[in-house]
């Protein structure tokens, strides 16, 4: 009896300290990226909003085993909705603006979710490639709506509750975009722990089984890609507000490629994974491109061809692996 | 007592081969009910016809006297028929507590809730762990299913079954892969069940069946040859004939 109500209680307060530990990581992460690069926030903040993205992807595709290389037509589409309310109809309040890519990417989310999940396996991924070329071309043609390839500009978001302003130094914007990440971050623990997270790592594993419990796959899975398009959404959102211009590569087909990279880098399946594998990729990129502009690219190809092929399960995933085996080994 | 589940002339072939020939039954309330055959004799396929995993040619199915046989496999669960499958399909990174505990939120109609976990609703907890203790599972219930053996997870794949709570059952072959030391335990769970749901289970343990069952079932390459009781199974000369040289043989020498 004794036993038992240890193991009862061990569980849930695992995971508050592990809710802990992760609310700490990105405050001290960015409290450290503040410190180290104070000239470069704007870098910080873009991978801020990728990290987002990428935390939206492992959502359906990690959580849920939804192959997609479409994933930034829900973060684009956040980005296109937060820029066209403050360009053309005067939703500068950046709150508000935030509210818009929400949305934007929420509705992206449910189209792409009814279309991609009518299939499965490689069909699946053809149709999210298809869709992010449409979703682009699109963008492209409604060119008076959203500037077409010079990008949508005119984007210029009041002061953040009205007293701070968003600075050329890209403070503001930076601090706004922590504050989102944790926000985000915070919720999506509660979201994956819920019995609506327990019903998609289930749908991961044997959609037939959890039909077999009386649940539907579907619907679950399209209420989890219309979270993941607000998710993403914020992100395209806090790029909007950062940059102040909306491009047509926040909708690229490169975009959701390389947000699946990232996320496969850091580990698929965990929140921390999808953060960790976004902030080593875009600090990667973005040092080796600048202190070797001709052979970058392969450099970021041997990264992954080594992680990949030493670390499969990703970054973290390989790095808990390690430590809850040493863990298990002490007791 | 009125039926709760009627099968009416179920037809199902595959490719050419007739799986399920013409088999029709009723189940009231409370009955107790074994499916028995040889190998191959179509009882998993019944199983999913019924269940609507698969469609059959021709046949009705009806729950409570209402057709279902259009309604998909998820309206039929949520109507009360319930199956557990002959090879486990359990979640392995999941834990026996987050199978049961998925199974009784899915149930309530609380599955789909985003907040909360089920670790800190006690009447969730509560029903799950009495549930996994009356199967043997406590000590394991937080435990990965891949880190569990075989033998534990027939036992949880019964354990989901029974969380659901039923009106109909239908066990696939609940014990194989069971050690003989723990058919015990799912004898006792089927034994407090509520009196007035249906179970029909396939099983080929005959001192199992004879013990659970107050009506036996015999399909033999797709058709029902005997549907009569215990007793008499033994004596029909139809069934003796299918089983000739099957296990049937091999337990009455045992
Ligand atoms: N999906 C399927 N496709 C083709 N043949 C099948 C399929 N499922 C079962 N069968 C065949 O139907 C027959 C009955 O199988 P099954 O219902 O599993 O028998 P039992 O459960 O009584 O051992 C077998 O000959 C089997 O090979
Ligand atoms: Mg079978």
């Amino acid at each position: 009896m004794n036993r038992e109500t240890v193991t009862k209680t061990m569980r849930p307060n695992r995971s508050i300290t592990r809710d802990l530990i992760g609310i700490a990581a990105i405050i001290v992460a960015s409290a450290l990226g503040y410190l180290l690069f104070p000239d470069n926030l704007a870098l910080l903040t873009r991978i801020i909003a990728i990290a987002l993205l990428v935390l939206s992807l492992d959502l359906v595709t990690g959580y849920c085993g939804v192959a997609t290389l479409g994933h930034a037509a829900l973060f684009g589409s956040g980005a296109y909705a937060a820029g066209i309310a403050a360009a053309h109809y005067g939703i500068t309040d950046p709150l508000l603006m935030t509210l818009a890519g929400i949305l934007g990417g929420a509705i992206a989310g449910l189209i792409c979710g009814v279309i991609i999940l009518r299939a499965h396996g490689l069909p699946q991924l053809v149709l999210s490639i298809s869709l992010i070329y449409l979703f682009h071309e699109f963008a492209n043609k409604a060119s008076s709506w959203t500037g077409g390839s010079d990008g949508l500009s005119g984007i210029s978001p009041d002061p953040l509750f009205g007293s701070f302003e968003f600075d050329l130094w890209g403070q503001t914007a930076y601090v706004f975009g922590v504050f989102l990440l944790l926000a985000v971050f915070v919720l999506l623990r509660f979201l994956v722990r819920s019995p609506f997270g327990m019903l998609c790592r289930g749908i991961k594993e044997d959609p037939m089984r959890i039909m077999a419990m009386g649940a539907s796959p579907k619907i679950t899975l399209i209420k989890m890609y219309v979270i993941s398009g607000a998710v993403a959404g914020i992100g395209g959102a806090l790029n909007a507000i950062s940059t102040q211009v909306v491009g047509l590569d926040s909708l690229s087909f490169t975009q959701s490629a390389e947000a699946l990279v990232m996320l496969v880098l850091g580990g698929t399946g965990s929140l921390f994974g999808a953060l960790m594998g976004t902030v080593v990729f875009m600090l990667f990129e973005d040092y080796v491109s600048a202190a070797n502009p001709f052979h970058w690219l392969t450099m970021v190809g041997a990264l992954l061809i080594g992680v990949v092929l030493c670390a499969p399960k990703g970054l973290y995933g390989t790095a808990a692996d390690i430590i809850t085996r040493r863990l298990e080994k002490r007791t | 007592m009125s039926a709760v589940f009627d099968v009416l002339n179920l037809k199902k072939a595959f490719s050419g081969l007739t799986v399920t020939n013409d088999v029709s039954l009723s189940m009231a309330p409370g009955d107790r009910v074994a499916l028995i055959g040889p190998n191959g004799a179509g009882k998993t396929t019944f199983v999913n016809l019924v269940t609507g995993s698969l469609q059959p040619v021709s046949g009705e199915v009806r729950l409570n006297g209402q057709t279902v046989t259009k309604i998909n496999a998820i309206g039929r669960v949520r109507r009360g028929l319930v199956r557990s499958f002959q090879v486990t399909r359990l979640f392995q990174e999941m834990t026996p507590a987050e199978h049961v505990a998925l199974a009784i939120l899915q149930r309530d109609g609380r599955a789909g809730k985003m907040f909360g976990n089920f670790l800190s609703m006690p009447e969730v907890l509560d029903e799950a762990s009495g549930l996994l203790a009356k199967l043997g599972l406590a000590d394991l219930m937080h435990r990965k299913v891949s880190e569990i053996a075989y033998g534990q997870q027939r036992l949880l794949e019964i354990a989901m079954a029974l969380a659901l709570k039923p009106k109909v059952l239908l066990l696939d072959e609940p014990a194989a892969g069971v050690p003989q030391s723990d058919t015990g335990r799912i004898e006792q769970a089927l034994a407090d069940l509520p009196s007035d749901l249906a179970v029909l289970m396939i099983e080929h343990d005959m001192d199992l069946v004879f013990r659970f069952a107050k009506r036996v079932i015999v399909l033999a390459a797709g058709t029902i040859i005997f549907d009569g009781s215990p007793a008499d199974v033994t004596k029909d000369a139809a069934v003796r004939e299918a089983y000739l040289g099957s296990y049937a043989n091999a337990s009455h020498a045992a």
